[in-house]
């Protein structure tokens, strides 16, 4: 492992279902009497002790990692994700030393400080000072570090004020702060970090991330476990996706938490109802018959060049003439924020609608999406005369589709192939004169 | 200056003792009784006091029970020191027994978050009570000055029987603290344990009341015995500990390094099950 920081090789991990958990019972303890007396015999006869050998105990394991194998190289971010349950605290505790594997090796170069909680052995009686010294000796920081640190701790977590106070008198976001800040003041040559951002507010995740970028860009190693994926795409350099125990993606983490998210979502770029479908969106007077992506030929497509025009399609019934009703659609990036909202603004939807089967396709136009996934929810709506939407039939989360770039040329990229933020990437006119400026 | 590779593997049958990493550890030991310490007598208004308080007032109800009602003889001593001598490392054991027990149950969170060598956890647990002891030493200075007694020469083997209090604490402490991780029965069994303990230990009677030949061999199975007849004998001037002291060391010794080799390969699974 020359340049790599962290190797790991078919690792496994199993867990049994249902321990006893400290139950002192007859059959927990003749159990442990077979299981020595086994293992005992199998060391003897030269074999390995074979976890899955017991006949009829095989349901009763479960393997929360199964031969994950990936290499880490020195100052890469890498980003885990993947459902709950797919493995990524299994392994973050694996490289962490807390649990051993069941099978295979993981080896890793330097220190590794890990991060699977804020505030880690903090005791509530204890004041805030204190706690600095317990919580840095326990993360592995020396005495002399932390108090040539101290001061430095107790300004970024802003709870100077009540240094000396005990943290049970804390509110919960100082003392998420105040354990955050000990942390962040670990230097590790792998940092290992597992849902931290999941806590506190705005302000101290974004605290938190611009630590996190901050020792990625002194060089050091980062594995960063989240189900942030903004957080993720912006700043890992690498993500795998963890399905089952295994990996099923591994590379840009664009592209990775763009699998992860069509895969969690569970939608599709084409979603129809049948007539008798309870769950058809809407009610007896409108109801939507289905909802695709589309591209010029009218074919349902599930990805489209960021060059082309793509169009959400709507079909639906209109069973009596009431009021009027206007289609419109919602579109959301992969990491759930807004992109953009619009509805047909044509003078056929200011007259109520005659009964029959409308089809209303908005169409997007090229040079406009980001590269990703893009979500289109859909809604049909009528106005009250206050001046509120309200919406007849309507579905959340419809259709998705990817938006790609083949890196051709004619988008906004140009000739930069990085990252890139933002819902939306329009190729603008841009003007330029050159010259003194008035 | 290439950085050490640190390889994680599946739990073997062999396990090394990696006694060195307690070393590069000690400044978290070093906290974490700390911790306990301060953490033990916040809270409480009479604070610190209550290490004096115990002894003292564990003394008073054996002097009247043992001394009093029973009239125990206490070797020429008065009954209040002769007990109170026994009583001080025999607190030190029994509280250093059940605080390293339950201590790695009670770290669990730290257990499945962070790491460190495992065996800091009873260490430290077993290491905290040592405070507590040398506060209430006072006590029995200050007993033996009303009483006139002076300490003999003897004083300097001490420590040594300080040590062995604590290695017998340290070795049951072993074996208690990884069983209960999978078998909390362990911490309902203690208590009761260690009331028996109390009883065959000579702290409110004489050792010299034990004659019978089966009796004497108990005394030298339970290194305790051996720690208070120490303790009266260097401190007070009885009789010497003789004999019975070996056998102790032995087991202990034995029970230490049994101890130490059953905590590392249970250590394997606590985050596991605990």
């Amino acid at each position: 492992m020359s340049s790599e920081a962290i190797r790991v090789e078919h690792l496994a991990k199993q867990y049994r279902l249902g321990t006893s958990r400290g139950a002192f019972s007859y059959g927990s303890l003749r159990e442990t009497v077979s299981d020595a007396a086994a293992a005992w015999w199998q060391r003897l006869s030269g074999g390995q002790p074979d976890v899955e050998s017991r006949k009829g105990d095989a349901d009763r394991f479960i393997w929360a990692l199964n031969d994950v194998s990936f290499s880490v190289s020195q100052g890469e971010v890498l980003g885990i994700i993947g459902r709950n349950g797919a493995g990524k605290s299994t392994l973050l505790k694996i490289l962490s030393r807390i649990t051993r594997p069941t099978r295979g090796l993981a080896e890793f170069r330097g220190r590794l400080g890990s991060l699977l909680e804020v505030g880690t052995g903090f005791h509530p009686e204890l004041s805030g000072r204190d706690n600095v010294y317990l919580n840095g000796a326990i993360l592995g920081m020396r005495r002399a570090e932390i108090q040539r640190k101290f001061d430095d701790i107790v300004d970024f977590s802003g709870v100077s004020a009540f240094i000396d106070t005990p943290v049970k008198r804390y509110s919960s976001g100082m003392y998420v702060r105040l354990a955050f800040a000990v942390a962040a003041h670990l230097e590790p040559e792998i940092l290992v970090v597992d849902e931290v951002l999941a806590v506190g507010d705005a302000a101290f995740q974004k605290q938190c991330l611009g630590k996190i970028q901050e020792v990625s860009r002194a060089g050091r190693t980062v594995l960063f476990v989240s189900h942030n994926m903004p957080a993720v795409t912006r700043l890992c350099s690498r993500a795998i996706l963890l399905s089952d125990g295994s990996v099923i993606e591994d590379g840009f983490p664009d592209q990775v938490v763009t699998r992860y998210l069509a895969s969690a979502l569970g939608t599709t770029a084409r979603r129809e109802w049948a007539a008798g479908d309870p769950s058809k969106p809407g009610n007896d007077w409108i109801s939507v018959r289905s909802v695709r992506v589309v591209d010029e030929r009218c074919e349902t497509i599930e990805s489209v060049d960021v060059r082309q025009r793509v169009g959400i399609e709507i079909v639906f019934d209109v069973r009596r003439r009431e009021q009027p009703v206007v289609p419109g659609v919602a579109l959301l990036n992969e990491q759930g924020s807004p992109v953009f909202s619009a509805m047909d603004t044509s003078p056929v939807w200011r007259e109520p609608c005659e009964p029959g089967c409308y089809r209303s396709t908005a169409w997007i136009p090229g040079n406009l999406l980001n590269e990703g996934t893009v979500i289109a929810s859909v809604a049909l709506g009528t106005f009250t005369p206050g001046g509120k939407t309200i919406r007849q039939a309507a579905v959340n989360d419809a259709v998705v589709f990817q938006v790609i770039d083949p890196g051709e040329g004619g988008t906004a990229r140009g000739d930069y192939a990085g990252p890139w933020a933002a819902p939306v990437r329009p190729l603008l006119d841009w003007s330029l004169r050159r010259g003194e400026l008035p | 200056m290439p950085l050490p590779v640190t390889r994680v593997t599946p739990p073997s049958g062999l396990v090394g003792l990696e006694l060195s990493e307690l070393v590069e550890y000690r400044e978290l030991i070093a906290f974490l009784v700390w911790r306990d310490i301060k953490v033990r007598y916040k809270q409480t208004t009479l604070g610190v006091l209550w290490a004096w308080l115990q002894p003292i007032l564990t003394m008073i109800v054996f002097t009247v029970v043992f001394g009093r009602l029973a009239h125990l003889p206490s070797d020429g001593l008065p009954y209040p020191i002769f007990t109170l001598a026994a009583l001080l490392p025999w607190q030190l054991f029994s509280s250093a027994v059940t605080g390293s027990a339950n201590s790695l149950v009670g770290s669990g969170s730290l257990i499945t978050k962070v790491y460190f060598p495992r065996l800091i956890v009873p260490l430290s647990a077993v290491l905290s009570t040592l405070v507590d002891f040398v506060v209430s030493f006072v006590v029995l200075l200050a007993l033996m000055a009303y009483y006139h007694i002076a300490p003999t020469v003897n004083i300097v083997y001490l420590p040594l029987f300080i040590l062995l209090a604590l290695a017998a604490s340290f070795a049951a402490g072993l074996w208690c603290s990884a069983l209960n991780v999978r078998y909390r029965d362990v911490q309902y069994v203690l208590p009761f344990v260690m009331q028996v303990w109390l009883l065959v230990s000579p702290v409110g009677y004489s050792a010299s009341l034990v004659t019978s030949p089966i009796a004497r061999i108990a005394f030298a199975l339970n290194p305790m015995a051996g720690v208070i007849q120490g303790f009266r004998w260097s401190l007070l001037n009885a009789a010497p500990p003789s004999w019975i002291l070996l056998p102790s060391a032995v087991i202990v010794g034995v029970l230490l390094a049994g101890g130490l080799l059953f905590f590392k390969r249970m250590e394997q699974s606590f985050a596991d099950v605990i």
